[in-house]
């Protein structure tokens, strides 16, 4: 902010700002009732808020049971039988990891890069408002683009074939890799916001010790930075976990883990599968299976991994605030993750 | 080797995947026009047009029947175009509103401690992913409204046209605008923090109350994020698939404002949702090549109004506001 320049702010205890608690009194009845609408809407959203909360928790905890965690979903149209949440769950963490380790790394050096070398600047802008389209891009669209590249012949290998030669294009490879696009937006926005605001003499000194300008960053700049990795790392492994049409267009329809081939890891990789998400959709009315109860008790884990990512933001963000930081970082990088597909 | 030399390959490095990305970028703008091309020559602009049920059509495309007189890549978007520009505005607009409240709430009046309460609620109201968002519109809001909003003799007066159910126009907006309020609020109160004091402070000493300093200066000066955080949630909601797909009523149809209040509880269908919904179709070709066509419509439409939000966020700069 160039505040500072602008006027000194007087000491808190004195801003004139504050003196507004004198209250509406003498207000025109226009401006009151504008008053009272802001407190509506502040006080609505809250509401809202702790109504889906508590409405999953209420729906979650009747239709949850602990035995769920660990078994298969199973074909049934009895809900009671229809089997647990196990597939799903390890869908969810696998699809989780693989576009969190793809998108940090990539997230971080084009972040350095926009940050650091910006040369030249055309490509900046270039890759700046690319990145812009990327967080914009409705992810279904992503998704499309997903498959048609992971159903080219030379990509069978991640996938499966089919007998006639065709690729499927549809596995935990093409859905976790498509995710790491989803999430870079964010990663980048949290790693270069950071790397702007640290102040100008750590660079200055490491020049001055003769370091590169590589040596700097790698040894000074992003060590220094690292709540703010994890925070933009965090907030894309939630918005990961989070999207459906990814998961129904790059990792199929059905309900349970199907590994392809006979190699353990790379096997369940290549296979198709589902997440917590897809779990949720197919089990609603919208989906095909339409066991509302087995859909609320998937849900509601599914807002519990999201509660507690949010909760690790916070913490990372307060973590780094004692040095440089408001709180409100995490708030301000909303705009890279908003509604989720 | 030089450490001059190692740091000009690191920055070549570097470089090389922000090309990447831009290529990424412009290879998935022009493969997903290419792909849906086929959709777009055979119908040419009347793509955009409305002319017969878009249902019936997707329906010929699934079974590879054409339809009679027209050609298997008949497809008229209008319905669905409708149904998006519908859902999409009035969330919009709505929103535009709430969220402008709730930043001036969150930035001007809220006590200490509701503020504190307040950025983990927006922060908590973005996160929620959009399936959960569509489970309770599909089993709660819509379950509701189908008993207590829609009369019997409401769903007779159009029942030769569609079906009424709780899943409809306003079950779609109303969630819609919870989604897209978080980002909206977000931008709009981190831009109304960033006004300088002074310039508020100013006018409190020319004896202008609170909320018209408010509205006179702050929002003015915050103006330019305000508009980037509505094209930016237009954006969104142009591109909510999931949510959208599961409680707008999953009906081609271009519901009728002619219709007065029943024209509210009419199904649509969006564009996105319409994707999502046929994505079981993909391997068919004809059916692939419109859907990918849908697709590049979203993703100019949604790279367009990224860009424009872009541009209008560095407007702020001028003030020394960053949002």
């Amino acid at each position: 902010m160039a505040t500072g320049q602008l006027a000194p702010s007087p000491p808190p205890g004195l801003s004139i700002a504050r003196t507004g608690r004198e209250g509406t009194g003498s207000w025109p009845l226009v401006d009151r009732i504008a008053f009272w609408l802001c407190w509506i809407t502040g006080i609505g959203l809250c509401v809202t808020a702790v109504a889906i909360v508590l409405f999953m928790m209420v729906k979650g905890i009747s239709y949850l049971h602990l035995d769920m965690l660990v078994r298969s979903p199973a074909p049934s149209a009895i809900q009671s039988q229809s089997g647990g949440i196990l597939d799903p769950i390890v869908g969810t963490l696998i699809v989780a990891a693989i576009g969190t380790a793809i998108a940090a790394p990539i997230g971080v050096a084009l972040a350095a890069w926009l940050s650091e070398y910006r040369r030249p600047a055309w490509l900046a802008h270039a890759v700046e408002s690319a990145i812009e389209i990327i967080a914009g891009a409705p992810s279904v669209v992503l998704a499309l683009f997903g498959l048609l590249i992971f159903s080219q012949g030379f990509l069978g290998f991640l996938s499966q074939t089919a007998a006639n030669g065709a690729v499927y294009g549809r596995s935990f490879i093409a859905a976790g890799v498509v995710m790491a696009v989803l999430a870079l937006p964010l990663i980048v926005g949290s790693v270069r916001e950071a790397l702007e605001q640290l102040p100008d003499r750590l660079r200055e000194a490491s020049y001055a010790l003769g370091r590169t300008r590589a040596t700097t960053i790698r040894r000074v700049l992003l060590p220094s930075i690292r709540p703010s990795i994890a925070t933009g790392t965090v907030l894309g492994m939630g918005r990961i976990i989070g999207d459906t049409a990814i998961i129904r267009i790059l990792l199929g329809v059905s309900l349970t883990n199907q590994g392809v081939g006979h190699l353990p890891i790379l096997g369940a990789l290549r296979g198709t599968g589902s997440t917590l998400t897809s779990y949720v959709y197919e089990n609603s009315p919208a989906g095909e299976g339409n066991a509302p109860q087995k859909a609320y008790a998937a849900a509601f884990l599914l807002l519990v991994l999201v509660l507690a990512l949010n909760g690790l933001v916070t913490w990372l963000t307060n973590a780094g605030a004692g040095e440089r930081r408001g709180p409100r970082t995490a708030f301000r990088l909303l705009r890279f993750s908003g509604a989720q597909e | 080797m030089t450490a001059g030399r190692i740091d000009r390959r690191v920055e070549l490095t570097l470089g090389a995947l922000a090309v990447a990305v831009l290529a990424m970028i412009a290879a998935m703008t022009a493969t997903v026009i290419a792909k849906g091309w086929p959709s777009f020559s055979h119908n040419g602009l009347s793509w955009f047009g409305p002319g017969g049920d878009v249902d019936t059509q997707l329906r010929a495309m699934q079974e590879a029947k054409a339809l009679p007189g027209h050609s298997l890549y008949y497809f008229r978007a209008w319905p669905l175009i409708w149904g998006t520009l519908v859902t999409t505005l009035a969330a919009v607009l709505i929103a535009l509103v709430i969220s402008t409240l709730a930043a001036i709430f969150l930035t001007e009046f809220a006590p200490p401690a509701m503020r504190r309460t307040l950025d983990p609620v927006i922060r908590l109201l973005a996160g929620v992913p959009s399936v959960i968002y569509g489970l309770i519109g599909i089993l709660a809001i819509a379950p509701w409204i189908n008993q207590h909003l829609l009369s019997n003799s409401r769903k007779a007066s159009v029942s030769i046209v569609v079906q009424l159910n709780g899943a409809n126009l306003t079950t779609a907006t109303l969630i819609l605008i919870v989604m897209i309020l978080p980002i909206m609020v977000a931008i709009s109160a981190n831009a109304l923090a960033a006004v300088p004091p002074a310039w508020r402070e100013g006018s409190v000493a020319l004896g202008v109350n609170r909320w018209r300093t408010i509205w006179r200066v702050s929002l003015r000066t915050a103006r330019p994020a305000i508009i980037a955080a509505t094209i930016l949630a237009t954006a969104r909601a142009l591109g909510e698939a999931v949510m959208l797909g599961m409680v707008s009523g999953g009906r081609g149809f271009a519901a009728n404002p002619l219709d007065g209040i029943t024209f509210l509880f009419e199904p649509v269908r969006p564009l996105a949702a319409t994707i999502f919904q046929n994505s079981d179709g993909l391997t068919i070709p004809v059916l692939a090549h419109t859907i990918y066509a849908i697709g590049a419509v979203l993703l100019v439409s949604a790279a367009m109004l990224s860009l424009a939000g872009w541009a209008a966020k560095r407007q702020l700069g001028r003030y020394g506001i960053r949002a």
